[in-house]
């Protein structure tokens, strides 16, 4: 595959939106780019209808959550792929907690519905202009954000854990 | 008007949902004013689903008229739980995504890492591992395949595929001891080379199934009953398939020639050769085609790993993430040091983000990886090929028969594990 595509598409990109790409870096094998979250809808059109790079198939998306990271907490990751010049790239958006919106792209790429509603149920980043954005792994009760990560899975060494929850006595009690 | 409904205040609370969507509404058609329109649940437990599916159908008579999905029955967060685990402990939780090809998402997996790590992994690794997904695909192939014959009523093929998925499920136990989650391998590579059993299984296998195989192929694929029940049923065409994500057997189905073996090899599969087969109408039996013509095209490749196995190492040089032999860590104290660290994940792991890809028996099967340095991955996403590929059910079903919806689920080898993380 051809490795100098790296800089050009960040180039290419630069040049068409002039102020919305933030930075870029060389994640390993694929490019990730940073772009102001208000654009993510222009530039995946733009690359979906460019025939440069012809980038046509929307991989994956998902979220990860940074609590460190003072407004900008949560980032929206793209994983786009060219099938024709085999060419991926990941696109990233960084989004404040208190605001998490973000528009869909469910348009653009139909598959982004349940990626987008997955992404809800589990950061909850809110997608203006989904058509039906709920939960959809877990249950629609659920009042929290479950991969955030302030909720902790349970800890192996801890020591207050009452055993009578777990149906398990201590020889004294039973 | 029949409403057998199993939880109540679910469903009602789909159903006013699904008529407040216009998206829904446009599909009902004139006929079906004045006829009845029932509704009904198919599944979330019935026979017909083989895994743990709700759709709620809107039908007349027999005509589907829209359907609503429910996923998420059998969520275990994976991606969680990934944020907590060693990268050995790892494995196992990917054996429980797609379980019908457990080995594909182990090695997967296995190779994710390996490029994170900047791991130097032997060829024969590589062949060993390309024979081992090649039978995991065979066996995922054999299951989707012969289960589209069970509901199209053939139950024989049926039972004779089973037969030879046991003989690669004791091909994966002389491998790794285990059969259906299999925790196949290490990451660098595997825990011992190929014993002699499998050496002397394989041949058999590789001599006996070709026969079988096309026994069950003769009994299905230009069969008049199987061919008028599946010809037409949940069609799908090129365009719409990769707008929805399509990848793997589905949309080859469809005529979309896209298979990450090819477009961006691993595990050298740059040094077979193989065809990629497509389909014409991405109907049910295109898919089943396909899949019958990948299952070959796996044999071929199988024999042409076995037959140019290198000489080499079955592991690679990764002490820091390879466990060190059991007689090594019995017996020298260097050794134990080393297994609990490892166990523990208390070794050195660069920082970095990682995606990497594997053709799964579904399709794109992916890791993205992200490493802050820590004992488990700051952050681990799975990109499931059915839980993409499964939004366009309802569009494939509607205008169609209840028994056409069977069919098309088990052609799309909708798998409840993937599906759900």
């Amino acid at each position: 595959m051809n490795r100098e595509y790296k800089e050009e598409i960040v180039q290419y990109l630069q040049e068409n939106f002039p102020n919305a790409v933030l930075a870029s870096e060389d994640a390993f094998d694929v490019p990730n780019i940073e772009i102001q979250a208000q654009t993510v809808r222009e530039i995946l059109q733009f690359l979906k209808k460019d025939s440069k790079y012809a980038i046509n198939f929307l991989t994956l998306i998902g979220a990860v959550h940074y609590p460190d990271n003072a407004g900008r907490e949560l980032a929206v990751v793209y994983h786009l792929h060219s099938w024709t010049k085999n060419i991926r790239i990941r696109i990233k958006a960084f989004l404040p907690i208190d605001y998490p919106n973000i528009s869909s792209v469910m348009d653009i790429y139909p598959c982004a519905d349940w990626m987008e509603r997955e992404t809800y149920d589990f950061y909850g980043v809110i997608f203006d202009g989904h058509k039906n954005l709920r939960r959809i792994l877990n249950e629609d009760s659920m009042d929290y954000f479950p991969l955030r990560k302030e909720y902790h899975l349970e800890d192996a060494t801890r020591e207050d854990k009452d055993d009578r929850y777990f149906g398990r006595f201590k020889n004294s009690e039973s | 008007m029949t409403d057998i409904s199993g939880d109540s205040k679910t469903v009602k609370a789909s159903m006013e949902e699904l008529s407040k969507d216009l998206k829904y509404k446009e599909y009902i058609t004139v006929d079906s004013i004045d006829g009845d329109i029932a509704t009904i649940n198919f599944g979330p437990t019935h026979p017909a689903t083989h895994g743990i599916f709700q759709n709620i159908l809107k039908v007349n008579g027999e005509k589907i008229l829209s359907s609503e999905q429910t996923v998420g029955y059998i969520h275990r967060a994976f991606e969680k739980l990934a944020e907590r685990r060693p990268y050995n402990q790892i494995t196992p939780i990917t054996d429980r995504l797609n379980y019908c090809s457990s080995p594909i998402n182990n090695i997967g997996w296995h190779m994710t890492v390996e490029k994170l790590i900047g791991a130097d992994v032997p060829k024969r690794v590589d062949y060993m591992r390309v024979i081992i997904m090649e039978l995991a695909r065979i066996a995922d192939h054999l299951i989707c395949n012969s289960v589209v014959g069970v509901d199209t009523g053939a139950l024989t093929g049926f039972t004779y595929m089973f037969q030879e998925r046991e003989k690669i499920y004791e091909l994966y136990e002389e491998v790794c001891g285990a059969r259906l989650t299999t925790n196949i391998g290490r990451i660098g590579g595997f825990e011992r080379d190929f014993s002699s059993a499998f050496h002397s299984k394989l041949k058999t296998f590789l001599k006996e199934f070709p026969k079988i195989f096309g026994q069950f192929d003769s009994l299905l694929s230009r069969n008049r009953i199987f061919m008028d029940r599946t010809r037409g049923v949940g069609p799908i065409g090129a365009e719409r398939a990769m707008d929805y994500g399509f990848t793997g057997p589905n949309l080859r189905a469809a005529g979309v020639d896209y298979d990450v073996r090819v477009i961006s090899p691993y595990s050298s599969y740059e040094d077979f050769d193989f065809i990629i087969p497509v389909g014409v109408n991405g109907d049910t039996y295109d898919r089943f085609m396909v899949r019958q013509e990948e299952i070959r095209q796996s044999l071929r490749i199988i024999e042409q790993a076995y037959s140019n196995m290198p000489e080499g190492s079955y592991k690679a040089d990764v002490p820091d993430f390879y466990l060190p032999p059991k007689s090594e860590v019995y017996n020298n104290m260097e050794a134990l040091i080393y297994h609990f660290k490892i166990v523990m994940g208390e070794t050195k792991i660069p920082t970095g983000e990682v995606y990497h890809c594997v053709e799964g028996g579904n399709g794109e099967l992916g890791y993205y990886l992200i490493s802050d340095g820590g004992r488990a991955p700051y952050r681990l996403q799975f990109r499931r090929p059915c839980f993409i590929y499964y939004q366009a059910y309802p569009e494939m079903i509607t205008g169609q028969g209840i028994s056409d919806a069977v069919l098309t689920l088990s052609s799309l080898n909708v798998i409840a594990g993937e599906l759900d993380a």
